[in-house]
């Protein structure tokens, strides 16, 4: 799927998730953010810093890590993003949706 | 001499300990197996307790009767690991040495993780069955109890066998129906995930085998709470599910060892290479069954396939050989459903769980993604396979990597 956002085109996995980890801006998550309905603040937009960083290091993400990182806790997470607030999160931060391994 | 520790000595553990011993020179190899305990629990047979079906006697055994000849068994509680020099240091002091260290350590239950669980309602109205007693304190409740809401929550991910939660859902069904009072309880399948399992496929089957049974569900409920006064369970985005019973899966970690030591991620799980299963960090120690970070289930089936990948990679290693065998996530599970019968279920790291027929292909005898009685004779002989093959360390009739053979892609009807 593909999609132009702040004059770039970019393409999106089938749930929407972008594809390019390298082609996400600040602009570019404000412009998603408008699609869910959100308006990013600063808080929001140091949640999917953290998100972004934690996926380039590799390490797996959960709602209880946002929770531990000092940003924000998790009743914070779930007012930032209502309704699923990693795998909306994930959206806005230009990463993979979230996979629950079991 | 030159020494292996395994720290934890559970069914990963043992069975290495078994595996090991009979392919190392004694002369050349000392074994030590570490373990703060000296019971072995057969824990897939928690599930069984609260229904009167196992009694606690059919799930215990001394750990010792595993312990092959020629392998140093200490019951000592491990404090913390220290891999740069290749030690490990007990609660009492002590250190040991060692050239190899096959961390087995497990998860451990931290039911306290959850606000609320561990107040006036502990083991009165809110229980576990993933510890003996827990599921011992369940039985109890359940032989007087009269009806009302039961409801089974699994707050947190991951957690050691993703399916027990939905076979004690379905054996609480049989259970009350048993009983002649299922009219009067009220069952509900609360979960932090968005549906009954996280593979598509599988998920649709169970998923219409609860509504089949009449049991409620509720997704995507990530559980900040348990209301002692309301008897309530609250979730971060304020929604709220009311119990008479509750039954909780305890928030799995990997061991406070793990911990102690700097070398878990966020859960205490140990990051270990998928495929080798040696350390991510450290090139001397390697980690198997629950306490590796694999993506996939944390299962004793999975412990015993990847043992194999394991044993192969540390005889490379010892004799200075790259790794060359590669674990594939391999993960089989009974799935018990109630009225004696049961699913299975087939997987790794890349295919999910598809329906056919498992170990012979078009002939079985067990059917994957499908209601069969004979999958559940195969959850009842898996307690013999446990004590008598899988912790021996001995090959079962199925191999360590998964195979397509028998496997459908495209699903079709899955109540055949
Ligand atoms: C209710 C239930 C049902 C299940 N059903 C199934 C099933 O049907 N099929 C299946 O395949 N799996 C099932 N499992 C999962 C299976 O039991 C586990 O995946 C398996 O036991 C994992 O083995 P392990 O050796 O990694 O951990 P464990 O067997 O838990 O062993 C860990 C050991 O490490 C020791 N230890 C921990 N920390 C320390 C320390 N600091 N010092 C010393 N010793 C330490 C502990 O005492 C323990 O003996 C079930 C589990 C439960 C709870």
């Amino acid at each position: 799927m593909e999609k132009t956002i702040s004059g770039q085109n970019l393409s999106f996995s089938e749930d929407g998730y972008m594809t390019d980890f390298s082609a996400w801006t600040e602009d570019i998550a404000k412009e998603l953010a408008k699609e869910e309905n959100i308006e990013l603040t600063d808080k929001h937009m140091e949640v999917l810093k953290f998100l972004r960083k934690k996926h380039e290091a590799g390490d797996s993400l959960s709602i209880r890590s946002v929770g531990k990182s000092g940003i924000v806790d998790i009743k914070g997470l779930y007012q930032l993003f209502p309704g699923g607030p990693l795998k909306i999160s994930s959206k806005l931060a230009g990463i993979p949706k979230p996979t629950s391994c079991v | 001499m030159k020494r292996i520790l395994i720290v934890g000595g559970g069914t990963a553990g043992t069975m290495m300990a078994n595996k090991l011993r009979k392919a190392l020179d004694a002369g050349e190899w000392k074994i030590t197996v570490l373990d703060k305990e000296k019971t072995h629990y057969y824990q897939p047979g928690f599930l069984f307790i609260p229904f009167g079906i196992y009694k606690p006697a059919d799930v215990i055994k001394p750990k010792s009767t595993f312990i092959p000849a020629g392998v140093e068994m200490l019951y000592e509680e491990a404090e913390k690991i220290l891999p740069e020099d290749n030690a490990v240091q007990l609660k009492n002091g002590q250190q040991l040495n060692y050239d190899y260290l096959i961390v087995a350590t497990g998860t451990s239950l931290r039911p306290e993780e959850t606000p609320g669980v561990k107040g006036n309602l502990y083991y009165k109205d809110i229980f576990d069955f993933y510890s003996i007693e827990g599921a011992t304190a369940l039985g109890k409740k359940l032989r007087s109890w009269e009806g009302g809401k039961l409801v089974v929550v699994i707050p947190e991910l991951p957690y050691k066998c993703p399916v027990a939660p939905l076979e004690f859902i379905f054996l609480a069904e049989a259970y009350f129906t048993e009983q002649g009072i299922r009219d009067k309880v009220d069952l509900t399948y609360v979960t932090l995930m968005s549906g009954a399992f996280t593979k598509p496929i599988a998920s649709k089957m169970l998923g219409e085998l609860l509504e089949e049974k009449n049991i409620n569900v509720v997704t995507d409920f990530y559980t900040e709470k348990v209301d002692n006064e309301k008897k309530q369970l609250v979730s971060f985005d304020e929604r709220t599910v009311d119990f008479d019973i509750l039954t909780i899966v305890p928030v799995n970690m990997g061991s406070k060892i793990i911990e102690n030591s700097g070398m878990g991620d966020d859960m205490g799980f140990v990051p270990t290479n998928k495929h080798t299963l040696q350390s991510e960090k450290y090139e001397n120690v390697f980690v198997l069954g629950d306490a590796a970070n694999l993506p996939t289930s944390k299962a004793g089936s999975v412990a015993h396939f990847a043992a194999e990948i394991l044993f192969d990679n540390l005889m490379h290693s010892i004799e200075g050989r790259p790794l060359t065998a590669s674990f594939d996530g391999h993960a089989n599970c009974y799935i018990e459903t109630g009225y004696g019968k049961g699913a299975l279920i087939d997987f790794n790291y890349d295919t999910e769980p598809l329906p056919g027929t498992f170990p012979l292909p078009g002939i079985g005898p067990f059917g994957l993604l499908k209601n069969t009685k004979i999958n559940h004779y195969g959850k009842i002989m898996f307690r013999w396979m446990y004590w008598h093959i899988l912790l021996k360390g001995k090959e079962l009739p199925v191999e360590p990597l998964m195979t397509m053979a028998g496997k459908k892609r495209n699903p079709i009807d899955l109540n055949k």
